[in-house]
């Protein structure tokens, strides 16, 4: 369990104040200026040493990430995003660090931005975000008045500009490359890669897109040393990670641990247990809703890392843990799902578009059982035949949460089907 | 290059390519929606997929450069399985209402289904319908067959120049559209008919008349404007149904104008199917025996001098031929083959030609637009404009109308003035031009077709030559005829000879009694009214203006109707080929002048048009060499003089969809013209609002 010293986020529940003197007496904006001074490559070496792995999903190496922005600035000027769309189903983590320690990001965004030579930082922020971007204005409007940002951002001589973009509430706007889309004023669409953002990104510039938490915890990682961080957590799963628990569990909560952390451990230490008794579960969602779930036989044991879950065939993701215990309607959570991705499906891409539709209309059958049992096996295929096909993500995770389901719980797909052919009442949940 | 393996086979590429176009040169094929190498690459229809050796996943073919080394794979169980799958997706939600459908036979979906589907259904939920997007007279919508490969949105923002065609909504609700339910505001809108890969855009004006395997399809040449398009005429019957564009990357690459996809209905109406002669004022039918004996009773009974001939802006080289011969042999020096009174030197081909050639276009680094609206007098010549804009470094001064051509254009002045002013080494923009490594000037035929045209084709010839826009093999200057007949013409030299009367000589002439036999060859362009009393032949195709002034009218063939050759504005000799036959009694023209010529007792020397073609490669060699670009030799020409204080350049082209008798007599070119009318008028409503 972590202990509290080591805990990066230390006004994640918003007793202090998120204003800057108190940010200050937290330990944020202590010698940035230093760090700074320190160079690109000392700050690129260290995050490279620390393990740290993106927050916002996928895991990809950070310090690798910033180093593949180009050495040179040539007459294209660099650019640093941050993906504040956090629309994951059970990510409510950036919006906490927004709200209450807006000053880890934007210390986060003057540092990332001098190790990969930006001068602008733009922070996309959900289009549903109200207060949190006026918190993050607020915040943002305070470290100009303190000479933290600006033309010699921190005494550094760095000039750091950082603005903040209302995003207009659509999930796949949290693409990586959607959101640059959008952020130029486009409709919110995956671009192809390559290019990468790092060659061209932002209005055809190199471009970082880092999310919120990745960018949040780099000053911290600096300060303490890349070793503190590596020694947390586990090896290539390095460090403390916001752990977002929701669904049937007594305590709801947001809470800042580390790495690896059984997820037994996690659910009965900070979220008060799962509803009715560890025994009441029926199955977890690990890493917010676009990975596959997994029943609680596997729950009894697994770690709560990226390589752990993905040998378990799901992943950390957001590392948004969704609880649900045996009151729950599986087949017709993971239709609810379904019916999310059809929604936000942007429509750009084939398999996407016609699938999640198909998949969608097929989910919502089987809920109520009014399907054959061979069509079971016709939507794993159709989940096979989106997932890997598309353009960016988005068509995975509309594809996992059903191969999750089917992997684990097709019986309970059968009988409703069964059981309707039998004249049976078939049940499912209120909503 | 690079080294690749596709399908075992190891093949070298250059480096930047696709993978499709690696597969593409390795012969294998690659089924594609969305791809189009003309547009940007979307990558959206996945029809691609490919499996590349250490790539995790499917990698569309479409967008992914090839690497060294790389080992691709198409034919792989895994590949037909990917294809398959999208193929399905591409089907849940298409009508397959492939029996009433236009595209049917000339189908992407429908091919690549058979080759690439799994032939079998496994959906059984509800399909999208959506609603039809009204895209104006030439283009048909049925949107529920629409796969969403944004070719058309790519075609309107990239190579038409109108963002005017993009998609609404998400996700399967995802719907393409042109937001305010309105026809493009561009020349060649049309043209994305032909690049949806399926029946979603079809052309209005040929719905649910043909199939496309009925048709007999004869590969030609169009004469709307002067670019010399390369056309396919599909016909059915003596009924010309449709007309496609044909690749020629040299001229129109692989699209037409929609004056030249959809004037040919032009070709039904309104024909002169048989001899008229007027009597009492009015117009009555004749036979061909009689018409020829009165026309040739006039002509002998007329003095040669007091003969003219006036050729029109369709007629191919072999009929200008035939009337050149004709008017010679009657010893009449009263014959011009430019109805709007164009300025140019019959001896000199670079003084008329578009000499840097259409596609070179494309090499210029700054342009100078002198006196011409390129949308409405060259709208494919106006694209490439704006193909070489969006490569970046090219800029554009204009001098005369303003106007909107799709690209960035400095607006430098109204008239000659500015031009002369330029033509002094006087604004920036003549440092532009002289900086520029291939600086064009191109000057509009109506810039030419004015009393002081000599002047302003003179100075711009010397502004040429000033800023060193003629150098090497780069000749950066031309004359963007607008008449396909005219470049011909002027090659075969049919202008006034000596003491001969050019276009308003003859006008003059005939108000004045001076002149008593006027010949109209397709001439309708001219003010008829001011003829006077002369007698006018008119021999063509259409009752348009010509003929209703005329007081013998002697039917011709349209350019679909007849072999013909054709010079397009950069002096490019093609071969335009009959599709149909001439309706009713009408004639081919050369034969009809060959006719009259037997009753005159001079006979034009061919019985044929084998030897009337011979003949005329006789006389100008290089009509003989298809396809083919003479290069004209640089010289001097134009005339000089004080351009202070002359009348602004007017645009020679009032309403680009009716400048012709085939055009004005065509129902969807009238409601295109209405259309864009009403567009317009909405513009201003919306910028005055």
């Amino acid at each position: 369990m972590l202990r509290d010293e080591d805990r990066i986020f230390t006004n994640l529940y918003g007793f202090e104040s998120p204003g800057l003197d108190a940010a200050r007496t937290r330990g944020d904006w202590t010698g940035t200026g230093d760090l700074i001074g320190k160079g690109r490559d000392w700050i690129i070496d260290e995050m490279k040493a620390s393990g740290l792995r993106g927050r916002g999903g996928a895991g990809f190496p950070t310090g690798l990430k910033w180093s593949f922005m180009p050495k040179e600035v040539s007459d294209r000027p660099h650019y640093l995003v941050v993906n504040a769309d956090e629309s994951e189903p059970g990510t409510c983590k950036d919006r906490d660090i927004m709200r209450h320690d807006p000053h880890k990001l934007i210390e986060g965004c003057l540092v990332a931005g001098f190790a990969m030579q930006a001068h602008a930082a733009y922070i996309y922020v959900r289009g549903e975000f109200i207060k949190e971007r006026y918190a993050l204005q607020a915040a943002i409007d305070e470290a100009y008045e303190a000479g933290l940002l600006g033309p010699d951002a921190c005494g550094s001589g760095w000039a750091m500009d950082v603005y903040v973009h209302h995003g207009a509430g659509a999930y796949i706007c949290g693409e990586e490359t959607a959101l640059l889309e959008s952020l130029e004023g486009k409709k919110g669409q995956p671009r192809l890669k390559p290019p990468f953002p790092a060659n061209a990104g932002l209005y055809g510039c190199p471009t970082t897109v880092n999310n919120v938490e990745s960018i949040a915890v780099a000053p911290t990682i600096l300060r303490r040393g890349a070793t503190w961080f590596a020694d947390l957590g586990k090896a290539n799963n390095t460090g403390t990670k916001i752990f977002c628990i929701s669904g049937h569990v007594n305590n709801p909560c947001n809470v800042e641990e580390e790495m690896g952390i059984p997820l037994k451990e996690l659910i009965e230490k900070h979220a008060g247990g799962v509803r009715g008794g560890w025994d009441n579960l029926l199955a977890i969602i690990p890493g917010g809703s676009s990975v596959p779930m997994l029943p609680k036989d596997i729950c009894d044991t697994i770690t709560m890392d990226f390589d752990a879950l993905k040998d378990a065939q799901s992943g950390l993701g957001t590392a948004a843990v969704i609880v649900m215990d045996k009151s729950t309607d599986l087949v017709a959570a993971i239709a609810r799902l379904a019916y999310f991705y059809k929604h936000e499906s942007c429509g750009q891409c084939t398999p996407c578009r016609e699938g999640t539709g198909w998949m969608w209309r097929v989910m919502e059958r089987l809920a109520v059982g009014e399907a054959e049992v061979e069509e079971i096996d016709m939507l794993l295929d159709v989940t096979k035949q989106v997932e890997g096909h598309t353009i960016c993500a988005l068509g995975d995770a509309a594809a996992w949460p059903i191969q999750g389901l089917i992997r684990h719980f097709r019986p309970e797909i059968e009988a409703r089907i069964e059981r309707r052919k039998a004249g049976q009442p078939v049940l499912t949940a209120a909503e | 290059m690079v080294k690749v393996t596709i399908d075992g086979t190891e093949i070298e590429v250059e480096a930047g390519s696709t993978i499709l176009q690696a597969c593409e040169q390795a012969g294998r094929e690659v089924p594609r929606f969305c791809y189009h190498e003309r547009l940007s690459i979307a990558g959206n229809c996945r029809m691609c997929l490919v499996e590349v050796e250490k790539s995790p996943k499917p990698v569309a073919s479409c967008a992914m450069p090839v690497n060294d080394g790389m080992v691709v794979h198409t034919d792989s169980p895994q590949v037909k399985k990917d294809r398959e799958g999208v193929m399905e997706f591409l089907l849940i939600n298409h009508p397959l209402d492939c029996p009433i459908c236009d595209q049917g036979g000339e189908c992407d979906l429908q091919d690549q289904s058979m080759g690439y589907g799994m032939g079998q259904n496994r959906y059984d939920e509800n399909k999208r319908a959506v609603d039809e997007k009204n895209m104006g007279p030439l283009v048909k919508t049925v949107m529920t067959r629409c796969i969403h490969c944004t070719r058309c949105v790519r075609f309107a923002s990239e190579v038409a120049g109108v963002d005017e065609i993009g998609a609404i909504g998400r996700g399967e609700d995802m719907e393409i559209t042109t937001y305010l339910e309105a026809a493009l505001t561009s020349e060649l809108s049309a043209n994305v008919i032909d690049l949806c890969p399926v029946g979603a855009l079809t052309s209005r004006p040929f719905a649910f008349t043909a199939r496309p395997w009925e048709l007999k399809k004869t590969e030609t040449i169009d004469v709307m404007d002067a670019m010399g398009s390369n056309i396919r005429v599909d016909a059915r019957g003596r009924e010309v149904m449709r007309v496609m564009p044909r690749l020629n990357e040299d001229v129109n690459e692989e699209w037409i104008s929609d004056k030249t996809r959809f004037a040919c209905d032009g070709l039904k109406y309104q024909r002169l199917d048989r001899p008229y002669l007027k009597q009492d004022g009015k117009l009555v039918a004749a036979e061909w025996d009689d018409a020829l004996d009165i026309v040739a009773a006039k002509v002998k009974a007329t003095e040669p001098s007091k003969i003219a001939a006036i050729v029109g802006d369709m007629a191919s080289a072999e009929t200008m031929k035939a009337l050149k011969d004709l008017m010679a042999s009657l010893g009449s020096a009263n014959v011009d083959c430019r109805q709007d009174g164009g300025y140019a030197e019959a001896g000199n081909r670079a003084s008329y030609l578009m000499n840097s050639t259409i596609a070179g276009v494309e090499d210029a680094d700054a342009i100078l637009i002198i006196g011409s609206n390129l949308r409405a007098e060259a709208p494919l010549l106006n694209a490439r404009i704006r193909k070489r804009w969006l490569d970046g470094g090219l800029k554009v001064g204009n001098v005369g109308t303003p106007a909107d051509l799709t690209y960035t254009v400095q607006q430098l002045g109204a008239g000659p003035e500015t031009l002369a002013d330029l033509a002094a080494g006087n604004g920036a923009f003549f440092n532009i031009l002289q900086n520029a490594e291939r600086p064009l000037i191109l000057v509009g035929s109506g810039a030419v077709a004015r009393a002081d045209g000599g002047d302003v084709l003179g100075t711009a010839r010397a502004l040429a030559d000033k800023v060193g826009a003629v150098s090497g093999d780069w000749t950066g200057f031309g004359v963007v005829q607008t008449a396909a007949s005219r470049v011909g013409g002027l090659d075969l030299g049919l202008v006034p000879g000596d003491g001969g009367r050019d276009t308003a000589g003859i006008i003059a002439g005939a108000q004045s009694g001076e002149v008593e036999l006027v010949f109209l060859l397709g001439a309708d362009e001219i003010d008829t009214d001011q003829l006077g009393n002369a007698t006018v032949v008119y021999i063509g195709t259409h009752g348009d203006n010509g003929a209703h002034r005329a007081d013998v009218i002697l039917p011709g063939a349209a350019y679909t109707e007849q072999d013909g050759t054709y010079v397009n504005m950069e002096g490019r000799v093609q071969r335009a080929r009959r599709a149909v036959f001439a309706p009713g009694q009408a004639k081919e023209d050369w034969a009809i002048l060959r006719a009259l010529s037997g009753l005159l007792d001079a006979p034009l020397p061919y019985n044929s048009r084998d030897q009337l073609v011979a003949a005329m490669v006789e006389d100008v060699p290089h009509l003989g060499a298809l396809d083919q670009l003479a290069a004209a030799t640089w010289g001097s020409f134009g005339t000089t003089g004080d351009l202070a204080g002359a009348a602004p350049f007017a645009d020679p082209i009032a309403d680009f969809y009716l400048t012709n008798p085939i055009a004005r007599a065509s129902k969807t070119m009238a409601a295109c013209s209405k259309q864009r009318l009403e567009l317009t008028a909405q513009g201003e409503g919306r910028r005055n609002a």
